[in-house]
């Protein structure tokens, strides 16, 4: 029967040496390890809930940047487009001021060139007859300076007269 | 497995050297039978017994207590590690080595019972109150004091670095998963509530069992001793267990027993099965850890005793038995190994699931 009769020193030194590990682990061991283990599980917890908050938040910006993106070229292509309208419009504007400023040139020249033609003209009406005149004195100087030559057309001159007025009556 | 290999060693080397009245070679007595038990001779190697092998006396050697520690014999010389005796007997303490008592002396009016193996005293054959540090109280020693070890250094580990930012090392990284896995269980089966009060005690309760089992396996000197599979330890666990079970019982625990809402012809039947099934709570787990770990220890012992008992049958058979008792002692072994860790795991669980039931609230 000694198998299945508990010792009795057995006993004493397993209650003695049982209970006193069991203390000193109980304070300075078990609680311990699972308190700092528990620690780190609640830590890579908190980790992960983190990353999988910071994967959803990266998701979410990464459809915001594509939006943002479109939006940008889209903002660029309006503005490309508007530019290039603007560009026309100056363009258009730069070639009627163009023109506008050259018809004004043109006509201006022309009045110009009319005035001198004028003015040129006239100088030259006058130098005719200033110079027709002087030709017309020296002419009958010429022919009048003899005394006879001016008694016969005296009376030549009255002779005409006379017939004018004969002609008239 | 390394212990099947040494066991036999061990014995060839006894069985080769000159016995002298050795209990090798010879006849075969069926191993395990309760009436080998009782007819148990004390001390090895004592007395001759002609060319009679006692698989018994071999076997019980190994699985009992005793006031010695036999290490290893070469030839007739034998290695014995002789414990302090200490027993509180009529004339008084007395404290003294047990080489004192060997081969049946007396000494200080006390001597070893041949036949029970524990000391008595030498005129009128009472047993003393006897404390006596013994193969198995110094097993238990050393199994706590490396357990203290161990756990303690882990704790160290703990203390001395983050544990946010490593991760642990050594004896840390190997004890961490089995105290997490038995505190995980107390959180199951005890409830998030109070599980961190009782944590410890099933963390020490299963290191304890799993250390003194794999120990036990071991089979040469710091190992060898059948701590688990001796009744008196196995039955200081289940008490402590009961007592945490009924001490922390709250209110709806003891109405369930004694006050239980069952019909009216049941109220005074229900009382004393309740207490009874109580009170064979501590009893199955004592029972079921010592008899698994004292089955594994007679198993592996018998086979490796084959090769022994064959000897006499001649080469042949010797060969062959040996080829086959140390396959079967290979396996044997690791099925030990598995059921050193189940019955550790089995025990805790238990008395977790024990616990749980007595801290149940009204629902």
């Amino acid at each position: 029967m000694n198998l299945i009769t508990p010792d009795s020193g057995l006993l004493f030194w397993m209650v003695l040496i049982f209970g006193l590990v069991f203390f000193l682990l109980a304070r300075y061991g078990f609680p311990i390890i699972t308190s700092m283990v528990e620690k780190r599980n609640d830590t890579i917890e908190k980790s992960l809930k983190d990353a999988k908050e910071i994967e959803e938040k990266m998701s979410g910006m990464v459809t915001e940047h594509a939006r943002m993106l479109e939006e940008a070229r889209k903002e660029q292509a309006k503005l490309l487009r508007e530019a290039t309208d603007s560009r026309k419009q100056i363009l258009e504007q730069a070639r009627t001021d163009a023109r506008e400023e050259a018809d004004r040139i043109v006509t201006e020249a022309r009045e110009r060139i009319a005035d001198e033609k004028e003015s040129a003209l006239r100088d030259i009406r006058r130098e005719a007859a200033i110079l027709s005149v002087g030709v017309a004195e020296k002419i009958l100087r010429e022919e009048l300076s003899t005394e006879a030559a001016q008694q016969a057309y005296l009376e030549r001159l009255v002779d005409e007269v006379a017939r004018e007025n004969e002609q008239v009556s | 497995m390394i212990r099947t290999l040494l066991i036999s060693l061990l014995m060839l080397l006894q069985a080769l050297s000159v016995p002298e009245g050795d209990s090798l070679s010879g006849t075969f007595v069926r191993t395990g039978a309760q009436s080998d038990v009782e007819e148990r001779e004390s001390p090895s190697g004592t007395e001759a017994e002609g060319n009679d092998l006692n698989v018994a006396e071999i076997i019980f050697e190994h699985i009992g207590d005793a006031y010695e520690w036999h290490i290893a014999s070469w030839g007739d010389r034998h290695l014995v590690l002789h414990l302090p005796v200490i027993v509180h007997s009529s004339t008084g303490w007395h404290v003294f080595s047990s080489k004192l008592l060997e081969h049946g002396a007396v000494y200080e009016g006390l001597k070893i019972d041949p036949e029970k193996g524990k000391i008595v005293e030498a005129d009128s054959g009472k047993r003393p109150f006897d404390i006596s540090i013994t193969k198995n109280v110094l097993s238990l020693m050393m199994s706590c004091l490396l357990l203290l070890v161990v756990v303690l250094c882990t704790a160290r580990w703990y203390r001395k670095h983050d544990v946010l930012k490593e991760s642990p090392t050594g004896i840390a990284a190997l004890m961490e998963p089995l105290i997490m896995m038995v505190h995980n269980m107390a959180r199951e089966n005890i409830g998030e509530e109070d599980y961190r009060k009782f944590s410890p005690y099933l963390c020490m309760a299963f290191l304890f069992i799993l250390f003194n089992n794999f120990l036990g396996i071991i089979p040469f000197f710091p190992g060898g001793a059948n701590l688990t599979g001796n009744i008196a330890v196995t039955m200081v666990l289940a008490l402590f267990t009961f007592f945490t079970v009924n001490l922390f019982g709250t209110k709806h625990y003891y109405k369930e027993i004694f006050l239980p809402d069952v019909p009216g012809f049941l109220k005074p039947v229900m009382p004393v099965i309740e207490v009874f099934s109580a009170l064979m709570k501590p009893v199955s787990l004592t029972i079921r850890l010592f008899a698994n770990m004292l089955a594994g220890h007679i198993m592996i012992l018998s086979i490796v005793c084959v090769i022994f008992i064959m000897a006499k049958y001649g080469a042949v058979m010797l060969g062959s038995m040996s080829v086959i008792s140390v396959l079967f002692g290979v396996f044997l072994d690791a099925l030990e190994c598995l059921v050193a860790f189940i019955q550790a795991y089995v025990f805790t669980m238990l008395s977790s699931i024990y616990i749980g039931l007595a801290r149940q609230k009204e629902d």
